[in-house]
């Protein structure tokens, strides 16, 4: 698959002497959803500013469609929108002038009947000539993305889109992400809600302290980092694990109520049928059983806690 | 040539003036009507003529050069002080802009308020003393040469700024006092023959008198070393701009 955005060798050093980002390298491709995670102050935003040509690179090369976003910027920035985290908004313009004037900005030609589309797409038409400071977190929010979209990218960016915002305007959002990916935009989002990501990216990149520590598949990911754990409630506790039953993937919890076992899903032989086997050799008897599996939050909790 | 974009920022910025037009324009030709009662005639009616001028029309370039500056310098450096302080500034850095077109549009449009504001000026000025003008291209041409060289000078400040504070500081402690202090009121060669001399180091001399020249073709230094003076300031301004851009000072980090 070709990528629509590629990142080599970039380096972000602030003038305080801060490494926002230590020689990233990042190919993102055509048309998909692509999730940057990381914790707080990782070099998410700084990434993605540096695309966008807010902030300026220390080093390195970004090509977006192609074109290098720093010597051929006006190529690059035309297809690219951006969505950002703060809502920085004009709050005595109206929705219509706000919108209609990032298109101009972005050097399209006025076209009323798509600003009229974008703005019924975000339920923001009634707004339309309300003045911006009238309008709730959730409506400024919707108008950001009115912006970005107005120059019709092909690249979109969104900065934690969904912080702050009610679960109405989330479901909208992610109906809306998805419409644009099926037209051929590609989408880039961080996100602190990682259920988000599990369900909407196509592969997730996880950045932390300046550094990309993984870029997978969100499918391969899942089944590569994710474990398993069947859990037996017992229907008498246990003290302690009897000696036919010491195990490394065995373990007592709940006062030893339960006993937890932890294996690999994608083995053959996930060991499960002989575990019930020496459970009933034991006499040992169960009420319940209950598999888990570990979500994408576990997953990505693990990599960041990680010694480097 | 991004044109769209020039002309998105100078509606933008048009509408931005036609908001607070009362304050924009009305409190300038408020100020301007008392500085003619008062001056003009009350206390002009009094004062001997300049050079041949009545001092109510000798004060009338004066003026309307102490309006373009200060009008010139707060509108320019509020319209790019403005989404730097709304943080709006993301939308500009990120589009496909070019430095010039990003100046066109807020220099423009701060420009246009600019020489609005001084015809304006211009006219309610007629109506309380009687002049000619004896050069009308010529005074056009420094009307609309101050105009942009101002509103560039304020569009720098604006960039500069990173409070309000600052925002009014230039204008209030180093304009407003060139300005009077430029021959707004007086002719130069009513000075001590000293300050004659240190008075020439005042930009605002040459704009004035330049000015002074095309409405009553008498000026304190010639015509053509205040066009010149005034192309300096404008060059030096225009470098300023195109290295602030090229640096990001102040817009990008």
């Amino acid at each position: 698959m070709t990528s629509i955005i590629s990142v080599q060798g970039l380096t972000k050093t602030y003038a305080s002497g801060h490494q926002a980002l230590k020689r990233i390298d990042l190919d993102i491709r055509q048309g998909e959803i692509f999730a940057l995670l990381g914790p707080n102050g990782a070099g998410k935003t700084t990434l993605i500013s540096i695309i966008c040509g807010i902030v300026n690179p220390s080093q390195g090369v970004i090509l977006a469609d192609g074109h290098d976003v720093v010597r051929d910027y006006r190529a690059a920035r035309t297809k690219i929108g951006l969505v950002p985290q703060e809502l920085h908004t004009d709050a005595f313009e109206t929705v219509w002038a706000t919108v209609s004037f990032s298109r101009g900005l972005f050097g399209k030609p006025r076209n009323d009947a798509l600003i009229e589309q974008i703005l019924r797409d975000l339920s923001l038409w009634d707004k339309k000539d309300s003045k911006i400071m009238a309008l709730s977190g959730g409506m400024k929010r919707r108008v950001m993305i009115a912006k970005a979209l107005s120059h019709e990218p092909t690249i979109l960016f969104l900065d934690e889109p969904t912080a702050g915002v009610d679960v109405e305007l989330r479901r909208d959002m992610w109906e809306m992400v998805r419409k644009l990916r099926e037209s051929g935009v590609t989408i880039i989002l961080t996100t602190h809600y990682i259920e988000e990501a599990e369900e909407m990216a196509d592969r997730i990149g996880v950045i932390n302290k300046g550094e990309i520590i993984l870029v997978e598949d969100k499918t391969v990911l899942m089944r590569k980092l994710g474990k398993k754990q069947l859990t037996v409630h017992l229907k008498a506790p246990l003290a302690d694990l009897p000696a036919a039953l010491a195990d490394a993937s065995l373990s007592l919890a709940n006062d030893g109520a339960d006993l937890v076992y932890t294996f690999d899903a994608q083995a053959d032989d996930t060991g499960i049928a002989d575990l019930l086997k020496r459970l009933s050799e034991q006499g040992i008897d169960f009420k319940d059983l209950k598999t888990d599996q570990s979500s994408l939050e576990d997953i990505f909790v693990s990599l960041v806690r990680a010694p480097q | 040539m991004n044109l769209y974009a020039i002309k998105a920022i100078y509606k933008f910025e048009m509408a931005r003036w036609f908001r607070t037009l009362a304050q924009s324009v009305i409190s300038p030709v408020l100020s301007t009507s008392l500085y003619f009662v008062v001056f003009g005639s009350a206390i002009g009616s009094r004062m001997q003529a300049i050079d041949g001028i009545s001092y109510g029309a000798f004060i009338v370039p004066g003026l309307i050069m102490l309006s373009l500056l200060s009008e010139s310098i707060s509108n320019a450096s509020f319209g790019i002080y403005m989404p730097k302080w709304a943080g709006t500034i993301y939308e500009l850095l990120s589009a496909p802009v070019a430095w010039y077109e990003t100046v066109i549009g807020y220099v423009g449009a701060a420009a246009t308020k600019s020489i609005c504001l001084g015809l304006l000026i211009l006219a309610t000025a007629r109506i309380f003393v009687p002049f000619e003008i004896a050069h009308p291209f010529v005074m056009l041409l420094f009307l609309v040469l101050t105009s942009v060289t101002f509103s560039l000078f304020g569009f720098i400040i604006g960039v500069w700024a990173d409070d309000f504070q600052k925002l009014q500081i230039v204008p209030l402690l180093i304009v407003t006092p060139l300005t009077f202090l430029g021959g707004s009121f007086y002719s130069i060669k009513m000075l001590p023959e000293i300050w004659q001399k240190i008075t020439l180091f005042n930009p605002v001399v040459y704009l004035i008198s330049g000015f002074r020249w095309a409405f009553y073709g008498q000026s304190d230094v010639g015509v053509g070393v205040s066009l010149a003076m005034t192309a300096v300031f404008l060059a030096v301004c225009l470098t300023a701009v195109w290295w602030i851009f090229r640096t990001g000072y102040r817009l990008k980090v």
